[in-house]
Protein backbone atom coordinates (compact mmCIF):
# COMPACT_ATOMS: atom_id res chain seq x y z
CA UNK A 1 0.00 0.00 0.00
CA UNK A 2 1.17 3.53 -0.76
CA UNK A 3 1.73 4.88 2.68
CA UNK A 4 -0.33 7.95 3.55
CA UNK A 5 2.58 9.43 5.47
CA UNK A 6 5.01 8.87 2.57
CA UNK A 7 2.69 10.67 0.12
CA UNK A 8 2.11 13.56 2.53
CA UNK A 9 5.82 13.96 3.22
CA UNK A 10 6.67 13.80 -0.49
CA UNK A 11 4.25 16.66 -1.26
CA UNK A 12 5.54 18.62 1.73
CA UNK A 13 9.17 18.26 0.66
CA UNK A 14 8.43 19.02 -2.99
CA UNK A 15 6.67 22.29 -2.04
CA UNK A 16 9.68 23.42 0.02
CA UNK A 17 12.18 22.49 -2.65
CA UNK A 18 10.21 24.13 -5.47
CA UNK A 19 9.79 27.40 -3.56
CA UNK A 20 13.45 27.85 -2.65
CA UNK A 21 15.57 26.09 -5.30
CA UNK A 22 15.78 27.35 -8.86
CA UNK A 23 15.32 24.43 -11.23
CA UNK A 24 18.79 23.38 -12.49
CA UNK A 25 17.58 23.41 -16.11
CA UNK A 26 16.32 27.00 -15.70
CA UNK A 27 19.62 28.09 -14.16
CA UNK A 28 21.59 26.56 -17.05
CA UNK A 29 19.29 28.16 -19.63
CA UNK A 30 19.58 31.59 -17.95
CA UNK A 31 23.37 31.35 -17.75
CA UNK A 32 23.51 30.38 -21.41
CA UNK A 33 21.16 33.23 -22.44
CA UNK A 34 23.40 35.67 -20.56
CA UNK A 35 26.21 34.72 -22.97
CA UNK A 36 24.21 35.68 -26.06
CA UNK A 37 21.87 38.49 -24.93
CA UNK A 38 22.91 41.71 -26.71
CA UNK A 39 20.89 44.07 -24.48
CA UNK A 40 22.94 45.37 -21.56
CA UNK A 41 19.75 45.96 -19.57
CA UNK A 42 18.65 42.41 -20.35
CA UNK A 43 21.99 41.07 -19.08
CA UNK A 44 21.75 43.14 -15.92
CA UNK A 45 18.29 41.63 -15.26
CA UNK A 46 19.44 38.05 -15.87
CA UNK A 47 22.42 38.57 -13.56
CA UNK A 48 19.91 39.65 -10.88
CA UNK A 49 17.94 36.45 -11.50
CA UNK A 50 21.01 34.22 -11.14
CA UNK A 51 22.16 36.06 -8.03
CA UNK A 52 18.61 35.76 -6.69
CA UNK A 53 18.83 31.97 -6.99
CA UNK A 54 22.09 31.95 -5.01
CA UNK A 55 20.59 34.15 -2.29
CA UNK A 56 17.41 32.07 -2.01
CA UNK A 57 19.47 28.89 -1.60
CA UNK A 58 21.95 30.45 0.85
CA UNK A 59 19.29 32.10 3.03
CA UNK A 60 16.63 29.41 2.62
CA UNK A 61 14.04 31.96 1.46
CA UNK A 62 11.58 31.77 -1.47
CA UNK A 63 12.84 32.64 -4.96
CA UNK A 64 9.73 34.76 -5.50
CA UNK A 65 7.30 36.38 -3.08
CA UNK A 66 4.42 34.90 -5.06
CA UNK A 67 4.69 31.34 -3.88
CA UNK A 68 1.59 30.59 -5.88
CA UNK A 69 -1.15 28.07 -5.79
CA UNK A 70 0.08 24.53 -5.25
CA UNK A 71 -0.57 22.27 -8.22
CA UNK A 72 0.01 18.68 -7.14
CA UNK A 73 0.18 16.04 -9.84
CA UNK A 74 0.20 12.49 -8.57
CA UNK A 75 1.07 9.60 -10.88
CA UNK A 76 0.13 6.49 -8.97
CA UNK A 77 1.14 2.89 -9.70
CA UNK A 78 -1.95 0.82 -10.52
CA UNK A 79 -0.70 -2.12 -8.42
CA UNK A 80 -0.73 -0.03 -5.26
CA UNK A 81 -3.50 0.28 -2.72
CA UNK A 82 -4.10 3.98 -2.47
CA UNK A 83 -5.29 6.06 0.49
CA UNK A 84 -8.79 7.34 -0.19
CA UNK A 85 -8.39 10.80 1.28
CA UNK A 86 -5.89 12.15 -1.24
CA UNK A 87 -7.36 15.66 -1.36
CA UNK A 88 -7.24 15.86 2.40
CA UNK A 89 -3.66 14.63 2.70
CA UNK A 90 -2.53 17.02 -0.08
CA UNK A 91 -4.22 19.96 1.69
CA UNK A 92 -2.57 18.96 4.95
CA UNK A 93 0.88 18.77 3.30
CA UNK A 94 0.43 22.09 1.51
CA UNK A 95 -0.82 23.95 4.60
CA UNK A 96 2.06 22.65 6.72
CA UNK A 97 4.70 23.34 4.05
CA UNK A 98 3.47 26.92 3.45
CA UNK A 99 3.65 27.64 7.18
CA UNK A 100 6.99 25.89 7.82
CA UNK A 101 8.89 27.23 4.80
CA UNK A 102 7.66 30.81 5.25
CA UNK A 103 5.66 30.93 2.01
CA UNK A 104 2.96 33.44 1.16
CA UNK A 105 -0.68 32.51 1.62
CA UNK A 106 -2.14 33.40 -1.75
CA UNK A 107 -5.50 31.66 -2.07
CA UNK A 108 -8.93 33.15 -1.37
CA UNK A 109 -11.96 31.17 -0.19
CA UNK A 110 -13.97 31.72 -3.34
CA UNK A 111 -13.11 33.56 -6.54
CA UNK A 112 -16.39 35.46 -6.75
CA UNK A 113 -18.41 35.07 -3.57
CA UNK A 114 -15.84 35.30 -0.77
CA UNK A 115 -12.39 36.72 -1.47
CA UNK A 116 -11.14 36.38 2.10
CA UNK A 117 -7.70 34.80 2.33
CA UNK A 118 -7.91 31.08 3.07
CA UNK A 119 -4.99 31.55 5.46
CA UNK A 120 -3.24 28.26 4.72
CA UNK A 121 -2.97 28.30 0.90
CA UNK A 122 -5.38 25.42 0.49
CA UNK A 123 -6.90 23.85 -1.45
CA UNK A 124 -4.11 22.02 -3.22
CA UNK A 125 -5.05 21.73 -6.91
CA UNK A 126 -4.69 17.99 -7.31
CA UNK A 127 -4.64 15.92 -10.47
CA UNK A 128 -4.30 12.16 -10.46
CA UNK A 129 -2.95 9.92 -13.18
CA UNK A 130 -2.11 6.24 -13.17
CA UNK A 131 0.90 4.31 -14.44
CA UNK A 132 1.73 0.59 -14.59
CA UNK A 133 3.43 -1.07 -11.62
CA UNK A 134 4.05 0.14 -8.13
CA UNK A 135 5.16 3.32 -6.43
CA UNK A 136 4.23 6.89 -7.26
CA UNK A 137 5.60 10.08 -8.67
CA UNK A 138 4.73 13.35 -6.95
CA UNK A 139 5.14 16.50 -9.03
CA UNK A 140 4.46 19.88 -7.51
CA UNK A 141 4.28 23.20 -9.30
CA UNK A 142 3.85 26.47 -7.42
CA UNK A 143 2.24 28.69 -10.01
CA UNK A 144 2.41 32.44 -9.53
CA UNK A 145 -0.62 34.59 -10.30
CA UNK A 146 1.22 36.84 -12.75
CA UNK A 147 2.24 33.99 -15.01
CA UNK A 148 -0.95 31.95 -14.63
CA UNK A 149 -3.02 35.03 -15.51
CA UNK A 150 -0.89 35.30 -18.64
CA UNK A 151 -2.50 32.21 -20.09
CA UNK A 152 -5.11 31.71 -22.77
CA UNK A 153 -7.23 29.05 -24.39
CA UNK A 154 -9.00 28.98 -27.72
CA UNK A 155 -11.08 26.38 -29.56
CA UNK A 156 -9.77 26.88 -33.08
CA UNK A 157 -11.40 25.31 -36.14
CA UNK A 158 -9.29 22.48 -37.62
CA UNK A 159 -8.80 24.59 -40.76
CA UNK A 160 -6.64 26.99 -38.71
CA UNK A 161 -3.92 24.32 -38.65
CA UNK A 162 -0.35 24.91 -37.50
CA UNK A 163 -0.49 28.51 -38.71
CA UNK A 164 -3.54 29.19 -36.52
CA UNK A 165 -1.80 27.67 -33.52
CA UNK A 166 1.29 29.74 -34.14
CA UNK A 167 -0.74 32.93 -34.53
CA UNK A 168 -2.60 32.25 -31.26
CA UNK A 169 0.63 31.56 -29.34
CA UNK A 170 2.24 34.75 -30.65
CA UNK A 171 -0.85 36.84 -29.88
CA UNK A 172 -0.88 35.52 -26.31
CA UNK A 173 2.83 36.15 -25.76
CA UNK A 174 2.71 39.63 -27.33
CA UNK A 175 -0.22 40.66 -25.15
CA UNK A 176 0.76 39.11 -21.85
CA UNK A 177 4.51 38.44 -21.61
CA UNK A 178 5.64 41.60 -19.82
CA UNK A 179 3.57 40.84 -16.73
CA UNK A 180 4.61 37.18 -16.62
CA UNK A 181 8.26 37.75 -15.65
CA UNK A 182 10.23 36.87 -18.78
CA UNK A 183 12.49 35.10 -19.75
CA UNK A 184 9.59 32.66 -20.02
CA UNK A 185 9.07 28.96 -20.34
CA UNK A 186 6.14 28.76 -22.77
CA UNK A 187 3.83 25.77 -22.37
CA UNK A 188 1.65 25.06 -25.41
CA UNK A 189 -0.93 22.29 -25.69
CA UNK A 190 -2.90 21.36 -28.77
CA UNK A 191 -5.65 18.75 -28.57
CA UNK A 192 -7.76 17.05 -25.94
CA UNK A 193 -10.97 18.78 -24.87
CA UNK A 194 -11.83 22.26 -23.61
CA UNK A 195 -11.12 21.25 -20.02
CA UNK A 196 -8.03 19.09 -20.57
CA UNK A 197 -6.05 21.28 -22.97
CA UNK A 198 -5.28 23.86 -20.28
CA UNK A 199 -3.94 21.18 -17.94
CA UNK A 200 -1.75 19.81 -20.71
CA UNK A 201 -0.25 23.28 -21.32
CA UNK A 202 0.64 23.49 -17.64
CA UNK A 203 2.03 19.97 -17.66
CA UNK A 204 4.33 21.02 -20.54
CA UNK A 205 6.14 23.29 -18.05
CA UNK A 206 7.26 20.27 -16.02
CA UNK A 207 9.47 19.04 -18.86
CA UNK A 208 13.10 19.98 -18.34
CA UNK A 209 14.49 22.68 -20.62
CA UNK A 210 17.03 21.16 -23.00
CA UNK A 211 15.15 17.89 -23.45
CA UNK A 212 13.88 17.26 -26.98
CA UNK A 213 10.23 16.75 -27.84
CA UNK A 214 9.67 13.11 -28.73
CA UNK A 215 8.08 13.88 -32.09
CA UNK A 216 10.48 15.59 -34.56
CA UNK A 217 7.68 17.69 -36.11
CA UNK A 218 6.74 18.92 -32.62
CA UNK A 219 10.41 19.72 -31.95
CA UNK A 220 10.48 21.78 -35.16
CA UNK A 221 7.36 23.72 -34.15
CA UNK A 222 8.92 24.39 -30.74
CA UNK A 223 12.09 25.85 -32.23
CA UNK A 224 10.19 27.94 -34.79
CA UNK A 225 7.97 29.38 -32.05
CA UNK A 226 10.98 30.09 -29.81
CA UNK A 227 12.67 31.99 -32.62
CA UNK A 228 9.52 34.04 -33.30
CA UNK A 229 9.00 34.81 -29.60
CA UNK A 230 12.60 35.93 -29.21
CA UNK A 231 12.25 38.20 -32.23
CA UNK A 232 9.48 40.21 -30.53
CA UNK A 233 12.05 42.29 -28.63
CA UNK A 234 10.11 41.93 -25.35
CA UNK A 235 13.24 40.65 -23.59
CA UNK A 236 14.11 39.97 -19.93
CA UNK A 237 11.55 41.55 -17.58
CA UNK A 238 9.85 42.90 -20.72
CA UNK A 239 12.41 45.73 -20.82
CA UNK A 240 13.91 44.89 -24.19
CA UNK A 241 16.22 42.26 -25.62
CA UNK A 242 16.35 38.96 -27.43
CA UNK A 243 15.73 36.61 -24.51
CA UNK A 244 11.94 36.67 -24.16
CA UNK A 245 11.69 32.89 -23.71
CA UNK A 246 14.15 30.20 -22.68
CA UNK A 247 12.13 27.43 -24.32
CA UNK A 248 8.78 26.47 -25.83
CA UNK A 249 7.35 23.10 -24.80
CA UNK A 250 4.59 21.63 -26.94
CA UNK A 251 2.23 18.81 -25.94
CA UNK A 252 -0.22 17.37 -28.48
CA UNK A 253 -3.15 15.02 -27.93
CA UNK A 254 -6.10 13.38 -29.74
CA UNK A 255 -9.24 15.47 -30.14
CA UNK A 256 -12.71 15.62 -31.75
CA UNK A 257 -12.90 15.75 -35.57
CA UNK A 258 -14.40 19.24 -35.30
CA UNK A 259 -11.81 20.60 -32.88
CA UNK A 260 -8.37 22.15 -32.63
CA UNK A 261 -8.15 23.17 -28.96
CA UNK A 262 -5.07 25.20 -28.10
CA UNK A 263 -3.87 26.52 -24.75
CA UNK A 264 -0.87 28.55 -23.67
CA UNK A 265 0.38 28.56 -20.08
CA UNK A 266 3.33 30.82 -19.40
CA UNK A 267 6.01 29.81 -16.93
CA UNK A 268 7.98 32.68 -15.37
CA UNK A 269 11.77 33.00 -15.00
CA UNK A 270 11.39 31.42 -11.56
CA UNK A 271 9.12 28.61 -12.80
CA UNK A 272 8.89 26.42 -9.73
CA UNK A 273 8.42 22.71 -9.76
CA UNK A 274 9.89 19.67 -8.05
CA UNK A 275 9.56 15.91 -8.42
CA UNK A 276 9.72 13.30 -5.69
CA UNK A 277 9.62 9.58 -6.57
CA UNK A 278 8.21 7.08 -4.08
CA UNK A 279 9.52 3.58 -4.69
CA UNK B 1 23.76 54.66 -10.63
CA UNK B 2 21.45 57.26 -9.12
CA UNK B 3 19.80 56.58 -5.75
CA UNK B 4 16.36 58.18 -5.44
CA UNK B 5 15.15 58.94 -1.92
CA UNK B 6 11.50 58.71 -0.90
CA UNK B 7 9.24 60.41 -0.12
CA UNK B 8 10.25 62.25 -3.30
CA UNK B 9 8.75 65.43 -4.67
CA UNK B 10 7.38 65.57 -8.20
CA UNK B 11 10.15 68.08 -8.99
CA UNK B 12 12.75 65.47 -8.04
CA UNK B 13 10.95 62.78 -10.03
CA UNK B 14 10.87 65.03 -13.11
CA UNK B 15 14.67 64.72 -13.31
CA UNK B 16 14.39 61.00 -14.09
CA UNK B 17 14.24 59.79 -17.69
CA UNK B 18 12.67 56.64 -19.06
CA UNK B 19 15.19 53.75 -19.11
CA UNK B 20 17.32 55.11 -16.24
CA UNK B 21 18.68 52.34 -14.01
CA UNK B 22 18.27 53.59 -10.45
CA UNK B 23 18.10 52.44 -6.86
CA UNK B 24 15.21 53.33 -4.56
CA UNK B 25 15.58 54.19 -0.87
CA UNK B 26 13.33 55.48 1.88
CA UNK B 27 9.63 55.01 2.60
CA UNK B 28 7.07 53.18 0.45
CA UNK B 29 3.64 51.63 1.00
CA UNK B 30 2.75 48.15 -0.23
CA UNK B 31 -0.55 47.96 -2.08
CA UNK B 32 -2.08 45.26 -4.26
CA UNK B 33 -5.55 44.66 -5.70
CA UNK B 34 -7.60 44.43 -2.49
CA UNK B 35 -5.70 47.39 -0.99
CA UNK B 36 -6.35 49.51 -4.08
CA UNK B 37 -10.06 48.78 -3.88
CA UNK B 38 -10.15 49.93 -0.25
CA UNK B 39 -7.95 53.00 -0.78
CA UNK B 40 -10.15 54.13 -3.65
CA UNK B 41 -13.31 53.56 -1.66
CA UNK B 42 -12.02 55.77 1.17
CA UNK B 43 -10.77 58.37 -1.31
CA UNK B 44 -14.20 58.56 -2.92
CA UNK B 45 -15.93 58.77 0.46
CA UNK B 46 -13.65 61.38 2.07
CA UNK B 47 -12.23 63.24 -0.91
CA UNK B 48 -8.65 62.73 0.32
CA UNK B 49 -6.27 59.76 0.49
CA UNK B 50 -6.42 57.90 3.82
CA UNK B 51 -3.40 57.38 6.12
CA UNK B 52 -1.82 60.64 4.96
CA UNK B 53 -0.75 59.00 1.70
CA UNK B 54 -0.55 62.21 -0.35
CA UNK B 55 3.04 62.39 -1.63
CA UNK B 56 3.59 58.65 -1.04
CA UNK B 57 4.85 55.97 -3.41
CA UNK B 58 3.09 52.61 -3.74
CA UNK B 59 5.02 49.35 -4.05
CA UNK B 60 2.81 46.75 -5.75
CA UNK B 61 3.94 43.86 -3.59
CA UNK B 62 2.73 41.23 -1.18
CA UNK B 63 5.68 39.90 0.83
CA UNK B 64 6.31 36.47 2.28
CA UNK B 65 6.60 36.30 6.10
CA UNK B 66 9.80 37.34 7.94
CA UNK B 67 12.68 34.87 7.50
CA UNK B 68 16.49 34.71 7.59
CA UNK B 69 16.49 37.66 10.01
CA UNK B 70 14.78 39.90 7.46
CA UNK B 71 11.44 41.74 7.69
CA UNK B 72 10.27 39.74 4.63
CA UNK B 73 11.83 36.53 3.38
CA UNK B 74 11.02 37.53 -0.18
CA UNK B 75 9.43 40.63 -1.67
CA UNK B 76 9.03 41.68 -5.27
CA UNK B 77 6.81 43.52 -7.70
CA UNK B 78 3.45 42.14 -8.78
CA UNK B 79 1.88 42.71 -12.21
CA UNK B 80 1.11 46.41 -12.39
CA UNK B 81 -1.54 46.17 -15.12
CA UNK B 82 -4.06 44.89 -12.58
CA UNK B 83 -3.85 48.26 -10.77
CA UNK B 84 -4.38 50.30 -13.96
CA UNK B 85 -8.08 50.87 -13.38
CA UNK B 86 -7.41 52.61 -10.03
CA UNK B 87 -4.15 54.37 -10.87
CA UNK B 88 -5.17 57.64 -12.60
CA UNK B 89 -7.50 58.48 -9.70
CA UNK B 90 -4.80 57.76 -7.10
CA UNK B 91 -2.19 59.84 -8.97
CA UNK B 92 -4.61 62.76 -9.15
CA UNK B 93 -5.16 62.45 -5.40
CA UNK B 94 -1.44 62.66 -4.61
CA UNK B 95 0.35 59.32 -5.07
CA UNK B 96 3.56 60.37 -6.87
CA UNK B 97 5.14 57.08 -7.95
CA UNK B 98 4.68 53.32 -8.16
CA UNK B 99 6.91 50.24 -8.22
CA UNK B 100 5.66 47.20 -10.10
CA UNK B 101 6.36 45.01 -13.09
CA UNK B 102 5.06 44.79 -16.61
CA UNK B 103 3.53 47.17 -19.14
CA UNK B 104 0.73 49.61 -18.21
CA UNK B 105 -2.22 51.01 -20.12
CA UNK B 106 -2.02 54.21 -22.15
CA UNK B 107 -4.33 55.76 -19.53
CA UNK B 108 -1.64 55.25 -16.88
CA UNK B 109 1.10 56.74 -19.08
CA UNK B 110 -1.18 59.72 -19.77
CA UNK B 111 -1.92 60.10 -16.05
CA UNK B 112 1.83 60.06 -15.29
CA UNK B 113 2.33 62.86 -17.81
CA UNK B 114 -0.64 64.84 -16.52
CA UNK B 115 0.42 64.65 -12.86
CA UNK B 116 4.23 64.34 -13.19
CA UNK B 117 4.28 60.85 -11.66
CA UNK B 118 6.68 57.98 -12.30
CA UNK B 119 6.33 54.20 -12.65
CA UNK B 120 9.38 52.15 -11.69
CA UNK B 121 9.86 48.53 -12.78
CA UNK B 122 11.67 46.15 -10.47
CA UNK B 123 12.66 42.67 -11.63
CA UNK B 124 9.98 40.03 -11.13
CA UNK B 125 11.44 36.72 -9.99
CA UNK B 126 14.27 38.33 -8.00
CA UNK B 127 12.43 38.57 -4.68
CA UNK B 128 15.09 36.93 -2.49
CA UNK B 129 17.60 39.49 -3.77
CA UNK B 130 15.16 42.40 -3.44
CA UNK B 131 14.31 41.39 0.15
CA UNK B 132 17.93 42.12 1.12
CA UNK B 133 17.11 45.79 0.37
CA UNK B 134 14.24 45.94 2.87
CA UNK B 135 15.23 47.38 6.24
CA UNK B 136 11.82 47.43 7.92
CA UNK B 137 8.15 46.64 7.42
CA UNK B 138 5.44 48.12 9.62
CA UNK B 139 1.75 47.22 9.29
CA UNK B 140 -0.39 50.32 8.65
CA UNK B 141 -3.85 48.91 8.00
CA UNK B 142 -6.02 45.93 7.11
CA UNK B 143 -4.06 43.01 8.61
CA UNK B 144 -6.99 40.75 7.70
CA UNK B 145 -5.86 41.02 4.09
CA UNK B 146 -2.74 38.99 4.94
CA UNK B 147 -0.08 39.60 2.29
CA UNK B 148 -2.33 42.28 0.79
CA UNK B 149 -2.33 44.43 3.94
CA UNK B 150 -1.03 48.00 3.74
CA UNK B 151 2.57 48.04 5.05
CA UNK B 152 5.01 50.91 5.41
CA UNK B 153 8.21 49.46 3.97
CA UNK B 154 11.64 51.05 4.22
CA UNK B 155 14.01 50.26 1.38
CA UNK B 156 17.74 50.67 1.04
CA UNK B 157 18.88 50.91 -2.60
CA UNK B 158 16.41 48.57 -4.23
CA UNK B 159 17.41 48.15 -7.92
CA UNK B 160 14.81 49.34 -10.46
CA UNK B 161 14.32 50.98 -13.86
CA UNK B 162 12.32 54.08 -14.78
CA UNK B 163 9.57 52.43 -16.84
CA UNK B 164 7.25 55.44 -17.33
CA UNK B 165 8.70 58.86 -16.65
CA UNK B 166 7.00 62.08 -15.62
CA UNK B 167 6.48 62.98 -19.29
CA UNK B 168 4.59 59.74 -19.92
CA UNK B 169 7.39 58.09 -21.95
CA UNK B 170 7.01 54.31 -21.73
CA UNK B 171 10.05 51.99 -21.59
CA UNK B 172 8.06 48.88 -22.57
CA UNK B 173 7.01 50.46 -25.86
CA UNK B 174 10.46 51.96 -26.49
CA UNK B 175 12.22 48.67 -25.76
CA UNK B 176 10.00 46.84 -28.23
CA UNK B 177 10.78 49.38 -30.95
CA UNK B 178 14.49 49.06 -30.22
CA UNK B 179 14.75 45.27 -30.02
CA UNK B 180 12.09 43.86 -32.34
CA UNK B 181 13.72 42.15 -35.32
Amino acid sequence: MLDRTALTEAIYRAVGEAAVTLRPDVRIALASALETEPSERGCSIMRQLLENADIAAADDVPLCQDTGTAWVRLTLGVDERIPGDIQHLADEAVARAYADFGLRMSTVQDALLDRTNAGDNTPAFVSIELRPGRGARVEVMLKGGGSDNASALEMLPPSAGIEGVREFVMRTVEAKATGACPPLLVGVAVGGTFDTVAGLAKKALLRRIGTEAENPTAAGIESDLLEAINATGIGPAGLGGRTTALAVHLVTAPCHIAALPVAVNLGCCAVRSAIVEIA
Amino acid sequence: MCDVRFPASRAELAALAVGDEVTLSGEFYTARDATHARLTELLERDGVLPFDLAGATLFYAGPTPPRAGRPAGAIGPTTAKRMDAWTPQLLSAGIVAMIGKGARSQDVADACAATGSVYFAAVGGAAALLARHVTSMEPVAWPELGAEALFLVTLDRLPAFVAIDARGEDLYAAARREWRS
